[in-house]
C-alpha cells in the first residue's frame, strides 16, 4: 500500500479509501469514453482496450525501464492515444453499429495480444508494478482532467463535437470537418483511458488481461450513459454509481450480478436517458430563476 | 489435410450461421444488438443437455424441446425487456437493456448450474465415415446437415409465407408495415422466436459436438456470431449464413495454420479487414441517406 | 461578375441520371429560384453545390474556384452556407449554439487552445456569442435563445437554420424549400427577411421552392428543372407563361 494511502487510513477506512480511488480512475475513464460516445456521439464498446494499453505500458516503463511515475503515465496515456489515433482512422468511416462492432473487435485483439504478450506475463499478468497511485494523486489528476473537459466543452471545439452528433450532415455544413473531430475527440478519449489505465496499474499493483475484457467496456460505457450522455455531471454520477454498486451489492454477495443485469434493464425502462438525461440544465435554471445561464451542458 | 480443416470449419461455421442468422434478423426489424442472444444459444445447448441427462430424450427431440423453450424464451426477454423500449428512446437505452440481459441470464445459469464445465452422456455413436480420403464423423455429419435444412428451412419461410413477407416488410419499414395492417407486434415476436430457435439448435449441437457446456459459453460465441453478421451484412440473412460459415473456416484454417493462442483474435481480424474494405459489409446494401 | 456557375453538371446514381447536363450562372447579389416538380433533382442540385455529391460530369464554379471534389466542410470555408430541405438542426442543443456551430467555419480556436483558455480564444467566444445573438434578434429568436433546438415550433425551426446558416457570413446562401410548411403570414415574413439579409450582407442567394407566389415575388431570374434538365430560365414573368414549363407541371398533376 501507497505509504500516503497508509497514513489516511488513520483517518478514513481503506474500505472507503479503496472506493473513493476506485471512483477517482473511473471517473477518469469515462470522462475519455464520454468525449468519444457521450459527446461526439461515436459508439465505443473498446474503451477497456485502451485501459490496458496504458496500464501495461507503464506498468512496463516504470517496472523495466525505471521511468518516473509521472512519465510512465503519460507515456503510457500516449501510446494509448497513438493507437485510439490508428484504429480511429479506418474505423471512423464506419456507421453506429458497424463502429461499435469494429472498436468491440479491436478491444477483443488487443486483450488476445497481451494474453500472449511476454514482457506482459502473458496470462498470468503482471505484478509488482510500484504502487505510486494514491488519493491525492488520483484526484488531483481526476479534477484537472474535470476542468479541462468542462472548458473544453463549452468552447468552440465542444459545440463542434456536440454539432458533430447531433447531425452530421448539417455540422459539415457549418465548416466542422467532421472526420478530423471524431478521430480527434478518438484520440482525445483514449488519452484519457490510457491514462485512467496506468493509475489503475499502479494502484492495483497487479494486472492481467481479464481485468481490460469485454465487460470492463460495457461497464466504462454505462458509466456514461446511465448518468446522461454527453454531459459531465451525467458521466460523474454515473462513475459514481457503478463503483459504489458492487461495493453495495455486496451485501447479496453472489446474487449481485443477476440484480446489476436487471437493474440495467429497469434502469432503461424508466430512465432510458440516464438519470440525468432527461433532466434539462435550462429548465432547471429556468426554474430556479438564474439569470446566468450556461449553455452546451445537455 | 486441408480438407479435414475445411470440414472443420464448415461444421463450425455452421453452428456459428445458425446464431448469426438471429442476430441478423432481430436487427433487421428493431435495429437492436440482442446481447441476450448468446445466452439464450447457451440455454439450448443446457436445455439439451437436461433433456438427455434426466430424462433420457435422444438428441434429436431434446433439439426440438429446447429450442421450444428457448422460442419462449426468447419471446419473453422480447416482452420484458426491449417491447417497452421500443420507438420511445434511443438506440443505446436498448443496447444497454440487452446487455442487463445477458448478464442476468449468464448469471442466472451460473448460480442454478455452477460455473464447472458440463459433458453431455454419450447421446452419438463415434461413428466415422470415409468419403474418399476424408474422415467424417457422425455427429460433424448430422452438424452440417441439421445446420443446412434449418437454414434452406428458414430461407422458404421468409421467402415463401406470409409471416415471412410480414417479416420482410417489416424489415424495409416498420412504420409502414404498421400502417399496412401488420401487426408488428407478433412479427417481431416472432422473428425473435425463430432466432432463439436456430441458435437453441446449435446450441445444443455445439454442447454434443465439442462435449462442453458451461453458463458463459454464451459470450465468446455470441460476440463471434455477431461479428460474423456483421461481416456479412447485418440485417441480410443471406449474409449472416456467409458470414457464420466463413468465420468458421478462418478461424479452423488460423488456428491450423498460424496459431492457436490467436484463435479469438481471428474473428475480430476478419471483421475489421471486410469493414475497411466493404463498410456495409458482405451482402449488405449501401444506405443512401436523404439529404 | 457570377458568383456561381454550373458547366453541363450531371449526376448519376446507379442506372439514374439525376441530373443532366446542367448550366446555370448565378449572378452576384441576386436572388435566383430554382423550381421544378418533385424529383426534378433540385435537392440533388444543392447536395452538388455544397459537396455532398462530386458531380459525375461537368464542373462546378465558385467564384472563379472550381469546387468540383471539394469536401462540404470546406465549401462551406468557402462561403457557402445551406439550409435543408428536412430541417436539420442541432436538437439536443439550444437555439443560441445552434447558431454558435454555424460560424465554426470561421473561427479558429483549435483544441489545445480551447483546452488551456488562451485570452484569443476567450475573445474569439464573445465575438462568436455576440454575432449568434445579432442573428437571433435578426430572426426574431432572441428570446428563445436558450430553449433546446426541438423545442420550436416548425417555423421557427427554419428561422433558426436560416440564422445558423447567416453565422458563416457566407457570400452564397442556398435556401432549400424555407417556407415549407409556413402559413401565408409566415411566408411574408420570411420574404422579408430574405431581402432584408440580402440587402444587409450582400448575400447571392439561391432558392429552391415550391410555393409559386413566393418565388415569383422575390426571385430576379428563376431556372426550371424537370427531370434533371433546366427546361427553362428567365425573369418570372417570362417563366410564368412558358409553355414548357406549365407542361411539366400539369403533366404531372401538380
Amino acid at each position: 500500500m501507497n505509504a500516503l494511502d497508509a497514513t489516511l487510513t488513520q483517518y478514513i477506512d481503506p474500505y472507503y479509501l479503496r472506493i473513493m480511488i476506485l471512483l477517482g480512475i473511473n471517473i477518469i475513464l469515462a470522462l475519455g469514453l464520454n468525449l468519444i460516445t457521450g459527446v461526439t456521439g461515436q459508439l465505443s464498446m473498446g474503451h477497456a482496450g485502451f485501459m490496458s494499453i496504458g496500464a501495461y505500458t507503464s506498468a512496463i516503463l516504470s517496472m523495466q525501464f525505471g521511468f518516473s511515475y509521472l512519465m510512465a503515465l503519460l507515456t503510457g496515456a500516449a501510446v494509448a492515444a497513438f493507437f485510439g489515433f490508428l484504429i480511429g482512422i479506418p474505423t471512423l468511416r464506419l456507421e453506429g453499429d458497424y463502429l461499435a462492432m469494429v472498436t468491440i473487435g479491436f478491444a477483443e485483439i488487443i486483450r488476445v495480444f497481451f494474453l500472449n504478450f511476454e514482457p506482459g506475463g502473458r496470462a498470468v499478468g503482471l505484478s509488482g508494478i510500484p504502487q505510486h497511485t494514491n488519493f491525492i494523486t488520483v484526484w488531483l489528476i481526476a479534477l484537472i482532467i474535470i476542468a479541462l473537459n468542462t472548458r473544453l466543452l463549452k468552447s468552440r471545439m465542444g459545440r463542434a463535437f456536440y454539432a458533430i452528433r447531433e447531425n452530421e450532415i448539417a455540422a459539415a455544413s457549418t465548416g466542422i470537418d467532421t472526420t478530423r473531430l471524431k478521430i480527434l475527440a478518438f484520440t482525445a478519449g483514449s488519452f484519457l483511458g490510457g491514462l485512467g489505465g496506468g493509475l489503475y496499474s499502479h494502484y492495483m499493483y497487479y494486472i492481467n488481461p481479464q481485468d481490460f475484457g469485454f465487460m470492463k467496456s460495457i461497464e466504462l460505457l454505462n458509466m456514461v450513459i446511465l448518468g446522461g450522455m454527453g454531459s459531465i455531471p451525467g458521466t460523474i454520477l454515473g462513475s459514481f454509481i457503478l463503483t459504489l454498486a458492487p461495493e453495495m451489492l455486496r451485501i447479496v454477495a453472489e446474487y449481485r450480478l443477476l440484480f446489476y443485469g436487471a437493474l440495467l434493464v429497469i434502469l432503461m425502462i424508466f430512465r432510458p436517458n440516464g438519470i440525468l438525461g432527461d433532466v434539462r440544465i435550462y429548465d432547471l435554471k429556468k426554474r430556479w430563476g438564474r439569470k446566468e445561464v450556461k449553455t452546451c451542458q445537455s | 489435410m486441408f480438407w479435414e480443416q475445411l470440414l472443420n470449419g464448415l461444421t463450425l461455421g455452421s453452428t456459428y450461421a445458425l446464431i448469426a442468422l438471429g442476430y441478423t434478423m432481430v436487427y433487421g426489424i428493431v435495429q437492436l444488438i440482442n446481447f441476450a442472444h448468446g445466452e439464450i444459444y447457451m440455454f439450448g445447448a443446457f436445455a439439451g443437455l437436461i433433456l438427455v441427462s434426466f430424462f433420457g430424450f435422444n438428441l434429436i427431440a431434446a433439439m426440438l424441446v429446447a429450442m421450444l423453450f428457448c422460442m419462449l424464451l426468447g419471446i419473453l426477454v422480447e416482452r420484458i425487456a426491449y417491447r417497452p423500449l421500443r420507438g420511445k428512446s434511443s438506440r443505446l437505452s436498448a443496447l444497454i437493456s440487452a446487455i442487463g440481459v445477458s448478464i442476468f441470464l449468464s448469471t442466472l445459469m451460473a448460480l442454478m448450474a455452477g460455473t464447472n464445465t458440463h459433458r453431455y452422456p454419450e447421446v452419438i455413436a463415434h461413428q466415422t465415415y470415409h468419403l474418399g480420403s476424408l474422415d467424417l464423423s457422425l455427429m460433424q455429419i448430422l452438424i452440417l446437415a441439421v445446420s443446412a435444412l434449418l437454414m434452406i428451412g428458414l430461407q422458404f419461410m421468409v421467402q415463401k409465407t406470409r409471416i415471412g413477407k410480414a417479416m420482410r416488410a417489416c424489415s424495409q419499414d416498420l412504420d409502414a408495415s404498421y400502417l399496412m395492417g401488420i401487426n408488428v407486434n407478433r412479427v417481431i415476436s416472432f422473428t425473435f422466436a425463430v432466432g432463439s430457435a436456430l441458435a437453441a439448435a446449435g446450441g445444443v449441437m455445439v454442447g454434443v459436438y465439442y462435449n462442453a457446456v458451461w453458463p458463459y459459453m454464451g459470450m465468446m460465441a455470441g460476440l463471434k456470431a455477431f461479428a460474423a453478421a456483421v461481416m456479412g451484412g447485418i440485417g441480410s440473412i443471406p449474409g449472416a449464413m456467409i458470414g457464420g460459415l466463413s468465420l468458421g473456416i478462418m478461424e479452423i484454417m488460423g488456428v491450423a495454420y498460424l496459431s492457436s493462442s490467436y484463435k479469438d483474435a481471428i474473428a475480430f481480424g476478419m471483421l475489421i479487414l471486410v469493414l475497411l474494405i466493404r463498410p456495409q459489409g458482405l451482402m449488405g446494401q449501401k444506405i443512401s441517406k436523404k439529404v | 461578375m457570377p458568383v456561381l456557375t454550373l458547366e453541363g453538371i450531371s449526376q448519376e446514381f446507379g442506372g439514374l441520371r439525376a441530373l443532366d447536363g446542367v448550366n446555370m450562372v448565378v449572378e452576384e447579389g441576386e436572388i435566383f429560384g430554382i423550381i421544378g416538380p418533385n424529383g426534378a433533382g433540385k435537392t440533388t442540385l444543392f447536395n452538388i453545390i455544397t459537396g455532398i455529391y462530386i458531380p459525375s460530369e461537368g464542373d462546378l464554379i465558385f467564384k472563379e474556384q472550381r469546387i468540383n471534389r471539394m469536401a462540404t466542410h470546406n465549401i462551406a470555408r468557402l462561403g457557402i452556407g445551406r439550409t435543408f430541405q428536412n430541417i436539420r438542426l442541432f436538437n439536443k442543443l439550444s437555439v443560441l449554439d445552434n447558431v454558435r456551430v454555424g460560424s465554426h467555419g470561421i473561427s479558429r480556436s483549435g483544441f489545445f487552445k480551447s483546452l488551456l483558455g488562451l485570452p484569443s480564444m476567450l475573445r474569439e467566444e464573445k465575438e462568436i456569442k455576440g454575432r449568434a445573438e445579432e442573428l437571433l434578434e435578426l430572426v426574431g429568436l432572441y428570446d428563445k435563445k436558450m430553449e433546446y433546438a426541438d423545442n420550436l415550433a416548425y417555423g421557427e425551426q427554419r428561422r433558426l437554420e436560416i440564422a445558423r446558416a447567416l453565422a458563416l457570413k457566407p457570400s452564397l446562401l442556398l435556401l432549400d424549400e424555407p417556407a415549407a410548411g409556413m402559413n401565408s403570414g409566415e411566408k411574408v415574413e420570411l420574404m422579408k427577411l430574405i431581402e432584408q439579409i440580402r440587402q444587409e450582407m450582400k448575400l447571392t442567394i439561391l432558392l429552391v421552392e415550391h410555393d409559386m407566389s413566393l418565388v415569383m415575388n422575390i426571385c430576379e431570374r428563376i431556372a426550371v428543372l424537370d427531370y434533371g434538365r433546366k427546361i427553362a430560365e428567365g425573369p418570372p414573368e417570362e417563366i410564368k407563361n412558358d409553355e414548357r414549363v406549365i407542361q411539366s407541371y400539369l403533366g404531372v398533376g401538380a
